[in-house]
């Protein structure tokens, strides 16, 4: 053991086909670092002795009694050991088969790979496929052991051989492996020392080439990727959490949030018992409170705007499938990525590979599906956006996981494609789309209706009495035999616009979205009742162009301020007083009164009964002009 | 970013994971160094809180002073603390300190059993405990989330695959989730980031007027102290970095047979 401090730790994972010898080559390693606990040794010795069996390094490892019946790791086990470089974690992963998914969450947890073939029996189906796995799983730093030199009589040619065929199939994959080792994992050969029994081996040994593997750096430099992990607030904080994937975050950033579009700004980035920053990086689990409050949950990416990810319903990718039941298209799967969780399905396979031949594997039109252990290049389609990146640009938001019930079945990374980007201000809009007309004109349905459909927009103060008025209003028209229908604000914050919180940005697309609504409802026929406290004159604007000529109604539901307040129906300016509520209108956001409404009811002065009228009144001016009555 | 932080950042990952993820979440606590880093980290992660409660497994048989630290470090913290005993157990007397049990039959029933109870009678799906990889073989298999089916056993030979820090957050009822944020940490770890965090732990680890410590706590008759002069944390630390003796090596449990510990976590020991 080295006395001094480690700097620095390094995981590596050892694969390869099943009896090649990894076990064995593991408790070699750890006995010539000198790693063993004191009397391990001679008490693995003892129970060897007292079963009548000869020792075995590999004991060391599988200490389950069901592996030790075996002989097979089942598991993927971690142990530590320490050259003069640094610590290793060493992670030994089984080269059975049937137990890939334990392989695969070993190496998935390493940043270099030990990959052993016995010199007896060669190049193997395991050891092709976890070659394969390696590359697709992101593990670059590749060194081969080719083990079992002692039953090859330590035979140069037979290790050429060799090396020459697994180059090869690894060329093929486009990985090119650091080197390629001789080795006699039982008697140490080539493994702290330089064998005497292979003189035309002059290195390296294995722990000289572990040594020239390299720590992985942290993404700083790449775009800002931070996930969302949730939402705090256990105290006057409303923190989010998570943890920065690639980039460098600062406070006075503007993040923005996909998938959606919300963009607000770094108040502060907080940590608890650390030295204060105001920038946090790639690696480092942190919070951040903003300047504006918006809605934002878990799932969540928050980047910077010059550089979003993808925020998309489809992609490529390269998946392999661990599951029990095959991945079938036409079946629902929840797919995780980074902190996002959605629905998805299989849109096409464009490929089958058999990752132990490279070969493609076929099947029938009707037989769609990637079986257990298989490895497949497709199409996915979530049935919510999506942000992602293209693995090779980003990792941590490249890939992901699919869970099949219980249990997460199979992992991806995300191809390279043609992947639409967003525009700066992020909505998606194509020149190509055109305003498509039916056959049914506003006329034939005004005539089926009686009246033609209008936007009656109801504007005022929280507590102003729009909301009464709206439902007041829609039942006397209904008991008229008019189509109508209200639009309240809370109601389409619970559904619609649940993603939008109560920023000038964001009460600018829920009233856009509301706008556009409204305008389908009128042009659907429907005397729309719309109320919503609309403080932004602009916003009030924006939908009145909209709508068709003469169809927008606005409608001032004027009380002041101190009226609306004493009010307080929901509660809601006691807790605005009380700074619970942000942004209210009226009291920590401003309202901006109508200069030229259609009509102006001043609720402190006239009763429910007398604003219902005068609107009605209102309609029966305009359905006179219109010679449609109403 | 050296090696330290990365162990750090990456329990607190799991922790906030495992926060998110569990409706009913508990957080084992031991007392002793682990869970107490384990605890350091939950405050880290929620930002100097603790949002879910502490369950200790109580044998009545633990060192005394453990129990007074226990509930000195629970009022200074504002935690919400649940003791858990086997009350049937205790009263029946069936222990191995009366002679009536073994050794790792007594483990098996006030603490696996005693936790068995606790899970049942608050209904917690999520039980964040501090096992650490390199304390003994049968911990270097587990996962980060590693499921127990409703009798709290754990099917070694069939785990989730874990990657990419996609966790088994999905699980049929009845069955719960154990969570090991500190899995990926070795002993010498811990001491090394209790240094470095200047943390508050309890003294039975340092060094007595006998020179002797205790390098791994639990019940009072099956945990032996070790010859030891290292009496602050710098000196346990200098101490570990020669050491090749095991942690557990005072723990007389894990040695009544050669795989006595492992049917005990195989049944849902911690």
């Amino acid at each position: 053991m080295q006395t001094n401090a480690p700097t620095e730790q390094l995981k590596i994972v050892i694969v390869g086909h099943v009896d090649h010898g990894k076990s064995t080559f593991v408790g070699r390693l750890f006995h010539d670092t000198g790693s063993l606990a004191e009397g391990k040794l001679e008490q693995l010795q003892l129970i060897a002795e007292r079963r009548g069996v000869p020792f075995e390094w590999a004991n060391l490892m599988d200490a389950l009694q069901s592996e030790r019946d075996q002989n097979i790791t089942i598991d993927t086990a971690q142990i530590w050991f320490q050259t003069k470089k640094r610590q290793y974690v060493i992670i030994d992963a089984p080269g059975h088969k049937e137990f890939l998914k334990n392989m695969v969450t070993g190496a998935a947890n390493a940043e270099a790979a030990l990959l052993l073939i016995d010199a007896n029996e060669g190049v193997q189906e395991q050891s092709r496929r976890h070659g394969y796995l390696l590359n697709l799983l992101g593990i670059r730093q590749i060194a081969v052991l080719v083990n079992k030199m002692d039953l090859q009589d330590y035979s140069q040619a037979r290790f050429d051989a060799i090396e020459k065929e697994y180059r090869q199939f690894l060329g093929s994959l486009g990985v090119t492996p650091k080197c390629f080792i001789p080795i006699a994992a039982k008697h140490g050969d080539n493994i702290a020392s330089i064998s005497a029994n292979m003189p035309w081996w002059t290195g390296p040994t294995v722990l000289a080439s572990l040594d020239e593997f390299k720590l992985a750096n942290r993404p700083v430099n790449q775009p800002l990727r931070f996930p969302i992990q949730d939402v705090y607030r256990f105290d006057e904080r409303r923190i989010l959490a998570g943890r920065i994937e690639s980039g460098t975050l600062k406070v006075g950033d503007r993040l923005l949030f996909s998938p959606g579009n919300k963009t607000s700004v770094v108040k502060t980035v907080e940590r608890w018992n650390a030295p204060s920053s105001d920038v946090a990086t790639a690696g480092e689990s942190i919070g951040v409170t903003l300047t504006e409050q918006i809605f934002v949950e878990r799932g969540a990416i928050a980047s910077l705007e010059v550089n979003p990810p993808n925020d998309l319903v489809r992609f490529k990718a390269r998946l392999f499938w661990l599951g029990r039941q095959p991945f079938r298209r036409g079946r629902l799967y929840k797919l995780k990525l980074a902190t996002q969780e959605v629905e998805c399905e299989i849109e096409a396979i464009e490929r089958i590979i058999d990752s132990s031949t490279l070969g493609t594997i076929t099947r029938t039109e009707d037989e769609v599906y990637v079986g257990r252990n298989e490895v497949a290049e497709l199409t996915l389609r979530t049935k919510r956006p999506v942000a992602f990146d293209v693995h090779a640009d980003i990792i941590a938001t490249g890939r992901f996981v699919i869970v099949d019930g219980f249990e997460v079945s199979g992992g991806g990374i995300i191809a390279q494609d043609d992947y639409p980007r967003r525009s700066v201000d992020g909505s998606i809009r194509s020149e190509h789309i055109y305003w498509s007309h039916g056959k049914v004109t506003a006329e034939h349905r005004a005539r089926r209706n009686g009246h033609p459909g209008y936007v009656l927009w109801l504007t005022g103060l929280s507590g102003s009495g729009k909301s009464t008025i709206a439902t007041e209003l829609e039942r006397e028209l209904f008991n008229m035999g008019k189509n109508a229908y209200v639009l309240d604000g809370d109601n389409v914050r619970h559904g619609l616009n649940s993603d939008l919180a109560f920023s000038p940005k964001d009460r600018k697309e829920n009233i856009r979205r509301v706008g556009e609504l409204s305008k389908l409802f009128q042009d659907a026929g429907v005397i729309t009742i719309a109320a919503f406290i609309s403080p932004y004159r602009s916003d009030r604007d924006l939908v009145r162009q909209m709508v068709a000529e003469g169809r927008f109604i606005e409608v001032y539901i004027n009380a002041p301020l101190e009226v609306c307040e004493q009010r307080d129906v929901k509660g809601l300016y006691s807790k605005a007083r009380a700074q619970e509520i942000k942004e209210f209108t009226g009291i920590s956001a401003p309202y901006e009164t109508p200069l030229q409404p259609e009509l102006e009811l001043d609720t402190d002065q006239m009763t429910v009964a007398e604003s219902v009228a005068r609107i009605l009144e209102y309609l029966h001016i305009c359905a006179e002009e219109d010679e449609i009555s109403i | 970013m050296d090696y330290l932080n990365k162990l750090e950042q990456q329990s607190i990952y799991i922790m906030r994971e495992a926060f998110n993820k569990f409706e009913n979440l508990a957080m084992l606590w031991s007392i002793g160094k682990d869970s107490t880093v384990l605890l350091w980290l939950a405050r880290k992660a929620f930002f100097g809180h603790v949002p879910f409660p502490l369950v200790h497994v109580d044998t009545t048989y633990k060192i005394a002073s453990m129990i007074e630290y226990r509930d000195r470090l629970v009022r200074e913290w504002k935690m919400d603390l649940i003791v858990g005993k086997n009350e049937e157990v205790l009263n029946s007397g069936v222990t191995f300190p009366n002679g009536k049990a073994t050794r790792v039959q007594c483990c098996g029933t006030l603490k696996k059993d005693g936790l068995k109870k606790v899970l049942d009678e608050h209904h917690f799906t999520g039980v964040i405990v501090g096992v650490r990889r390199d304390e003994e073989p049968t911990r270097a298999k587990e996962r980060y989330f590693s499921p127990r089916d409703k009798n709290m056993e754990w099917n070694v030979e069939d785990q989730p695959p874990e990657l990419w820090d996609q966790f088994k957050t999905d699980f049929d009822k009845d069955t719960h989730i154990r969570i090991h944020p500190l899995l990926h940490w070795t002993e010498l770890n811990i001491w090394e980031y209790i240094e470095r965090e200047n943390m508050p732990i309890i003294p039975l680890y340092f060094s007595n007027a006998q020179g002797e410590r205790y390098r791994s706590l639990g019940c009072a008759p099956c945990t032996g102290m070790i010859k030891s002069k290292a009496g602050t944390v710098r000196e346990i630390i200098e101490e570990l970095r020669h050491t090749k003796t095991a942690e557990r090596s005072g723990r007389a449990q894990d040695k009544e047979s050669e795989d006595a510990f492992e049917k005990l976590r195989r049944d849902g020991y911690m």
